[in-house]
């Protein structure tokens, strides 16, 4: 079973690759969304997803990274022949290859237990996403790829010799060294102290370089703004979270270790510069697209921040991530319709959205409440839960600086989304008066949906794998 | 055999401070090639014994870190007509003063670090750390961007080094990933380098600078 659910978006690849006609192939990736979504939700399921030895494992963080995933891969799926269908002039078969080999490799990145194959699915992960990002062809996109491809590999190599350090430590404490997630959380508490903490920068500043944290972010907003929509979708909600179960695998091993007060104060501080950093950048942001990446930094922010506060929040920042994760999918998949509506992403030229693309910009507008944490949306649920959890532990700096950052976020995009759905629409270039069809809207409709959903009540099945999860990284 | 090893370790040093010291692109992608090869020998005796999967290993890091990649990156330079690295943003003897700088400290720095007693007195932890440190300062002080691949291979050296510390706890599967990982995003990264080239009609990376807030 752990296999089969890495297998079938692979073979679908393969499948992709294949196929001839380029009105056909976006369809094979429709499919392989729709057989995956029910496959992955029997697989959750299941008491024991294994295989390898032991090497792939479905957990219960696993399992919650995982389901919304899935489900997020399937409304990209759905969007894609409708996409596809509008930009004929892009490589059809490197696109719909690279998605499908990049979902098959996140689900890896889910299920394994081993933190050499984990670097090894993180690393591929990037690499399956680059020929996406090369999908228009022009100067400014192979920018964006040259940074993305330099500084990802760059944190991954910093990542790998994190793992060697941890690999170190426990070698140095006299124990046969391992990467096995599970001996490594056995020999924690015998760990030499130095090397762990080592590993933990590390590890820290490698994947959080892939999970876009301030400093390391420099390559988002490049990769992000020349990323079609469902790229950005699959790189903000899918790469992003799993380079976040990354770290909290680390984490994990670091409470094991009986060394939480050392973890917290990096993540801390990472959180809070990710979301200054945001702040600042979304102000006076033209390029719409640009501003959802420096959303994404800002969220990523709150995650680690969430773990690093402890307690209540870490339930909330595993909570967070799904809602993160999902509504990240509405924005990008409605801003990619106002970007083609408009052919520019600049707040210069792209006024009046609601008349000219009006089911994308009112998804646009609800995306952007859901993000910044309206109620009754799901991430105020979970901000909520995570200031809440603060709060308690009597940690009010930060939850002062959280608030001011968080109106600082909202009315910096505020200006840029209404300046985008306001208005009037400019003259503009001869196009098709609407290019929205049922294909490119409705994936955005069932994400709003769940994200509405999670906002008012969270399915019990959902509530315990994320509580078991929560206590799992908190040691219990 | 660790004497063995420690002067193929100061090969390997020697190796960096020659990519630093050195402009024409041909040079500094033939020493990575030379590094990659000295390392596929040290892996070979760091294992211990000579077993069939430290073998394989070994010949494979040799054939891609010594010949294949090497190769990959000469027909990118020869398609692209790159043969200089022209005004690195530091020059070359200011670049190899810092990366002696960096070599020392990795020396004085790993004397500090708590290490097994075999790893104690040998050179592998010195040379990983000064190896990573050549490798980021190829990267950010070269403009070329095939000069910069070149920085990221040699950054994934001195990381490779480290690996050899705890040859036994990387089973033989994660290994052969790392190194097809490796592969496919020199692979990758060639044909951008040739896009740029194209569109840019230079690969001067300086040049990338649209993109900016």
């Amino acid at each position: 079973m752990a296999w089969l659910l890495v297998l079938v978006p692979l073979a679908f690849a393969l499948i992709a690759f294949a196929v001839r006609s380029d009105r056909v192939r976006p369809w094979v990736v429709a499919t392989a969304g729709m057989v995956q979504l029910p496959l992955v939700f029997l697989a959750l399921r299941r008491q024991h997803v294994e295989g390898l030895n032991g090497w792939l494992q479905l957990d219960a963080l696993g399992k919650v990274v995982l389901g919304f995933t899935t489900i997020l891969f399937a409304a990209c799926a759905c969007y894609v022949p409708g996409y596809l269908n509008q930009r004929r002039e892009g490589n059809s078969r490197m696109f719909c290859t690279a998605l499908l080999a990049f979902f098959a490799v996140l689900t890896l990145i889910t299920e394994t237990h081993h933190l050499g194959l984990l670097w090894v699915a993180i690393e591929a992960s990037t690499l399956s996403t680059a020929p996406m990002l090369y999908f228009h062809r022009t100067p400014r996109s192979l920018e964006a790829i040259w940074k993305y491809l330099l500084i990802g590999s760059v944190g991954i190599a910093l990542a790998l010799m994190g793992c060697f350090f941890l690999g170190y430590a426990s070698l140095y404490a006299g124990h046969e060294p391992s990467l096995e997630l599970s001996e490594l959380i056995e020999n924690a508490p015998f760990m030499s102290k130095s090397w762990l903490h080592a590993a933990f920068i590390f590890l820290l500043v490698g994947y959080g370089t892939k999970m876009g944290l301030a400093p390391m972010h420099t390559w988002k907003p490049d990769a992000y703004g020349e990323a079609p929509g469902v790229v950005g979708t699959l790189l903000a909600g899918g790469l992003t979270s799993g380079a976040f179960l990354a770290i909290l695998r680390v984490y994990r091993i670091v409470v094991a270790a009986g060394e939480a007060d050392f973890a917290r104060k990096p993540l801390i501080a990472l959180g809070l510069i990710s979301m200054l950093v945001a702040g600042v950048f979304m102000a006076r942001q033209k390029d719409f697209k640009r501003m959802l990446a420096y959303s994404s930094v800002e969220h990523m922010g709150i995650l680690v921040l969430g773990i690093g506060i402890g307690g209540g929040a870490v339930f909330g920042a595993l909570l967070h991530m799904v809602n993160n994760g999902l509504t990240k999918g509405v924005l990008f998949l409605s801003a990619g319709n106002i970007h083609r509506a408009y052919a520019s992403k600049s707040t210069d030229e792209v006024r009046g959205a609601l008349r000219r693309a009006p089911y994308s910009a009112g998804l646009f507008l609800a995306g952007f409440f859901a993000i910044t944490g309206s109620p009754p949306f799901g991430p105020f649920l979970s901000e909520f839960t995570i200031l809440q959890s603060a709060m308690a532990s009597h940690q009010y700096a930060i939850v002062g600086a959280f608030l001011v950052m968080l109106i600082i976020v909202f009315i910096g995009m505020g200006s840029t989304v209404l300046a985008v759905v306001q208005g009037e629409p400019g003259p503009l270039p001869d196009r098709p008066t609407s290019n929205e069809r049922f294909l490119t809207i409705a994936p955005s409709v069932f994400l709003l949906a769940i994200v509405l959903m999670l906002g008012v009540y969270v399915p019990a099945p959902l509530n315990n794998l994320l509580r078991v999860a929560a206590q799992s990284l908190e040691g219990r | 055999m660790t004497n063995i090893a420690d002067s193929l370790l100061i090969v390997v040093l020697l190796l960096n401070f020659y990519t630093l010291g050195t402009s024409r692109v041909r040079a500094v992608i033939m020493a990575s090639a030379a590094q990659g090869t000295v390392l596929g020998v040290v892996a070979l005796l760091a294992h211990g014994k000579i077993g069939l999967l430290s073998l394989v290993i070994a010949v494979v890091t040799v054939v891609l870190k010594g010949i294949i990649i090497p190769k990959m990156l000469m027909r990118a330079m020869r398609d692209v007509g790159i043969r200089r690295e022209v005004e690195p943003l530091i020059g070359l003897v200011p670049s190899l003063l810092v990366g002696a700088l960096g070599t020392g400290l990795a020396v004085l720095f790993s004397h500090a670090l708590p290490l097994v007693k075999e790893h104690a007195a040998s050179l592998l932890v010195p040379t990983s750390l000064s190896t990573v440190f050549t490798g980021f300062l190829l990267l950010t002080t070269r403009r070329k961007a095939i000069t910069q691949v070149v920085g990221y291979l040699v950054l994934e050296n001195g990381v490779f080094i480290m690996g050899l510390t705890l040859v036994h706890a990387m089973p033989f599967m994660v290994e052969m990933g790392v190194l097809l990982d490796l592969l496919v995003a020199i692979f990758v990264m060639g044909i951008i380098i040739n896009h740029i080239n194209r569109e840019f009609a230079s690969l001067d990376t300086t040049r990338l600078s649209q993109l900016r807030d």
